[in-house]
């Protein structure tokens, strides 16, 4: 079949066929545009953090009306605190493990520094994050070491916190990208100046930041207990025991001392699962948002699509008719519609892959938007013209059921 | 002639419902998805203090110098040597500098409050209260006297109140706050301004207003920490816990704002914000030019992007569905009118002039347009309701149904479906009767 009587029966209808390009256009475009997002933010919530998440609890309190002095004796009293807290929590019997921390990946409250080869911090400079805590932070979290070893008991300093730990451990991204040829153990690094040795490596540590950015898994662990008036602990409980242990935690907590601050919603007892689903929550609505959006319109488009094919079946029964009387047989006439919304189709969808580069740039130029990558548009381009299909089977197959008697009949 | 027009309508669009509630629906998904997202938009980037925010500014200085400035602007808060000398200069109407405190209440014997309880609050001086129109159920703000002898006084919420004290008027009665007895000397009506422009962090919504206020001089004299953000210039070690050593730095954290009653007030005080500058630099302690910034509260909060680009671009994305859905209504329309063309033609031919036909057809396309509203105030009220199931909820609270967002919902659906009827209309006006009769 050509496609030159198509073509010239089109051009009678140009508005009508105008405004299904559009559509398609328009549609194709939002589309292309909402799924990248949603594959961003699924690929953004499915980051791993590092650390064994499961059994894992974050417990982050206070102590009201701590002194805020700089003093030795302030200290002492704080760290005298804290220490009753982690030999508490130690004795909880659901409790596997308990670390001091002052802070869990995805928390988004952080410590950050640069990392240098040099004490003028000159050149190469490495943004991580830190951090402060003793030496089952890496154990309890269950991050996997690869190089080195752990903090021991006499390596852990108290007070108030500081980059000048004479010791640290560095997640890979960090000793990769301050000695790219390897051999970053065992090596003299300035935090902020200060000198470290890297002892140990663990493969992966994501920062407590939230939002994106190159440095998320640049983290360095301080073997140092940080003596504030609020103080976080990591706890692994036993496998499958995680809300009693949280229970009993709270009640050994308070009874060791009911004085505490825990409050909501980044204070108190959670688990990590719960972290983490409060970090990805809007990455998860709009996720969910632009899923909603794009299934409105593709429904809305694929519903237009039926209407207007219907309505030129109907306004073009007589011409059907005398085209069957003349020899048409039904495939031709079914073929007809099927080359024809192939044609709408592939100019809505030429327009439209312009259309989603061109609204791609804008939100780029606008808000924190990454380039679409052409194959998301390439799977939008053949689901429009999927559809298109889809939507036009219906009318064509009503169209080649008209008989041929009707080109006899007046309307 | 309305009526018979609706009957017409009516009748017409029962005729093919397929057709009909395909365009209701579409009309009714583009508005809900529009209004839902326009609602959370709106809460969020709403004025917080419509009445007084052109009044209203927060002057930047800038101590860091141009190798710590982000596109060539000045940090977003004072360090304390600079917020302290404004506030001893005094040459706005109305000023204070406020920093987030986080002290704790604590139990008393009386039993109500059994364990303690961590309050949100700020420090600020007496003439914050006057300059944001603080409503107060009882009592008032304190007094300068008040500021320079450093009392420990407190201005608590209506929340608060009811929490230590059940109610009632609790002026001149003391609250144990970090061990230390405060006098009451205030108690706010319900106080939540959305969001908390006089907050350092700017684009802060909360679900709860403010617990306490305490006089900011007396806040630093017995060491209450600053319990938000602090920003310190590049290699600068923050001080972190450290509350003396924080206002001994360069690092900022305190929020100032200034109440200016006129241009000339404003031209004024940018003015005196360059010659405080100069004489930095004269003294050597800045090694730059002046480089200051006074924005008043709605330019200051767009500044600080308060409104998450999430929120902007879904708003973006569901209007681009309303126009899809509207595109696809002129083609319905379009169809469903020329369809009837036998029609048009008999009425033409019968004397009904075009514009009648306008009438006809554009009332026919109001009635979808009022379906399509009726649908889509319903759903845009199940949006609005479902919005705390994906977003953080300080921010889902601020979306909210009120008369103007459902009129807004009817209006918009019934004009852009107006709108999207006068081209089918049009060409239904053009039906040559004498063809069309003939033809047929």
């Amino acid at each position: 079949m050509t496609v030159h009587p198509i073509v010239a029966a089109l051009r009678r209808h140009k508005v009508a066929v105008l405004l299904i390009v559009l559509q398609i256009a328009l549609t194709l475009a939002i589309v292309a545009n909402a799924i990248f997002i949603i594959g961003q933010r699924i690929e953004r919530m499915d980051r791993p953090t590092g650390a064994d998440e499961n059994g894992l609890i974050w417990i982050l309190q206070g102590w009201p009306a701590a002194p805020a002095g700089d003093d030795a004796a302030t200290i002492e009293q704080l760290d005298a605190l804290q220490r009753t807290d982690l030999a508490t929590l130690r004795s909880v019997p659901d409790v596997l493990d308990v670390a001091a921390s002052t802070s869990i990946p995805l928390l988004s409250g952080y410590t950050v520094g640069d990392i240098t080869l040099n004490a003028e911090q000159k050149g190469l400079s490495v943004h991580a994050a830190y951090y402060y805590g003793d030496q089952h932070l890496r154990p309890t979290l269950g991050l996997q070491l690869i190089a080195g070893r752990d903090f021991d008991a006499s390596e852990i300093r108290h007070g108030r916190a500081h980059a000048d730990s004479p010791v640290i451990i560095v997640s890979k991204p960090v000793a990769d990208a301050l000695f790219p040829n390897g051999h970053a153990l065992g090596q003299t690094v300035y935090q902020d100046g200060k000198p470290s040795t890297i002892v140990g490596i663990v493969e992966r540590l994501q920062t407590p930041r939230r939002s994106e950015s190159t440095w998320a898994y640049n983290s360095v662990l301080e073997p140092f207990r940080d003596d504030e008036s609020w103080s976080g602990y990591v706890v692994r409980a036993r496998p499958g025991r995680v809300q009693a242990a949280m229970r009993e935690a709270r009640n050994a907590l308070f009874a060791v001392n009911p004085m505490r601050l825990m409050p909501g919603p980044l204070g108190g007892i959670h688990a990590f699962t719960e972290i983490r689903a409060r970090a990805y929550r809007s990455d998860r609505g709009m996720a969910l948002l632009m899923s909603v959006i794009c299934l409105i319109l593709l429904c809305v488009t694929a519903a237009g699509i039926v209407g207007l094919s219907s309505f030129w079946v109907g306004q073009r029964t007589r011409q059907i008719g005398v085209r069957r009387a003349l020899g048409a047989r039904r495939i031709d006439i079914r073929r007809y519609f099927q080359i024809e919304n192939l044609l709408i189709a592939g100019g809505g969808v030429v327009a439209g892959a312009l259309f989603a580069f061109g609204l791609n740039e804008w939100l780029m130029t606008h808000y924190e938007m990454t380039r679409l990558p052409v194959l998301y548009v390439a799977i939008g381009v053949l689901a429009m013209l999927a559809l298109g299909q889809a939507a036009v089977l219906v009318p064509a197959h009503r169209a080649s059921n008209v008989p041929p008697v009707t080109a006899t009949r007046s309307v | 002639m309305f009526g018979y027009y609706l009957e017409l309508a009516v009748r017409s669009l029962r005729r093919s419902p397929g057709l009909t509630a395909l365009m209701i629906l579409s009309i009714g998904f583009g508005v809900a998805a529009s209004m839902t997202t326009y609602s959370v938009f709106r809460g969020l980037s709403g004025d917080p203090i419509p009445w007084k925010s052109s009044r209203l500014f927060m002057p930047q200085i800038d101590s860091w110098g141009p190798g710590d400035r982000f596109h060539d602007e000045p940090p977003d808060a004072l360090d304390y040597a600079d917020a302290m000398a404004l506030m001893r200069q005094h040459r706005a109407t109305r000023q204070s500098a406020i920093y987030p405190i986080g002290p704790s209440l604590m139990p008393t014997n009386t039993g109500r409050n059994r364990g303690p309880v961590e309050l949100d609050g700020y420090a600020v001086y007496s003439e914050f209260f006057p300059m944001l129109d603080v409503p107060f159920h009882y009592g008032n703000g304190w007094s300068v006297d008040d500021d320079v002898s450093q009392l420990p006084v407190a201005v608590i919420s209506d929340k608060l109140n009811q929490q230590v004290f059940g109610g009632g008027n609790s002026v001149g009665k003391t609250i144990d706050i970090d061990n230390h007895d405060y006098r009451i000397v205030g108690v706010m009506r319900d106080w939540n301004l959305q969001p908390r422009f006089f907050d350092i962090e700017g684009g802060y919504y909360s679900v709860d207003g403010p617990d306490v206020f305490l006089s900011f001089r007396h806040s630093v004299a017995i060491n209450m920490i600053n319990a938000g953000w602090d920003g310190c210039r590049k290699g600068a070690s923050d001080p972190q816990g450290d509350f003396v050593g924080l206002q001994n730095s360069d690092c900022v954290w305190i929020a100032y704002m200034a109440e200016l009653d006129d241009v000339a007030a404003v031209q004024r005080y940018r003015q005196y914000l360059d010659d405080y500058a100069s004489e930095q630099q004269k003294a050597g302690r800045f090694r730059w030019a002046p480089n200051n910034r006074l924005r008043d509260v709605p330019a200051f909060l767009d500044h600080e992007h308060i409104v998450p680009s999430d929120t902007k671009v879904s708003l973006l994305v569901a209007q681009g569905l309303l126009i899809v859905c509207l595109v696809n209504t002129v083609g319905l329309l379009l169809a469903k009118f020329l369809r009837r063309s036998g029609e048009i033609a008999v009425r033409r031919a019968l004397g009904a002039s075009r514009k009648a036909i306008y009438a006809q057809f554009l009332t026919e396309a109001g009635v979808i347009g009022v379906g399509g509203g009726v649908l889509g105030l319903l759903f845009t009220v199940m949006g609005v309701f479902s919005v705390d199931q994906v977003l953080p909820a300080s921010y889902a609270v601020l979306a909210r149904i009120d008369p103007s967002l459902l009129l807004l919902t009817l209006l918009l659906a019934v004009t852009a479906t107006l709108v999207a009827g006068v081209y089918p209309t049009y060409r239904a006006s053009r039906v040559q009767p004498a063809w069309q009769l003939k033809a047929s």
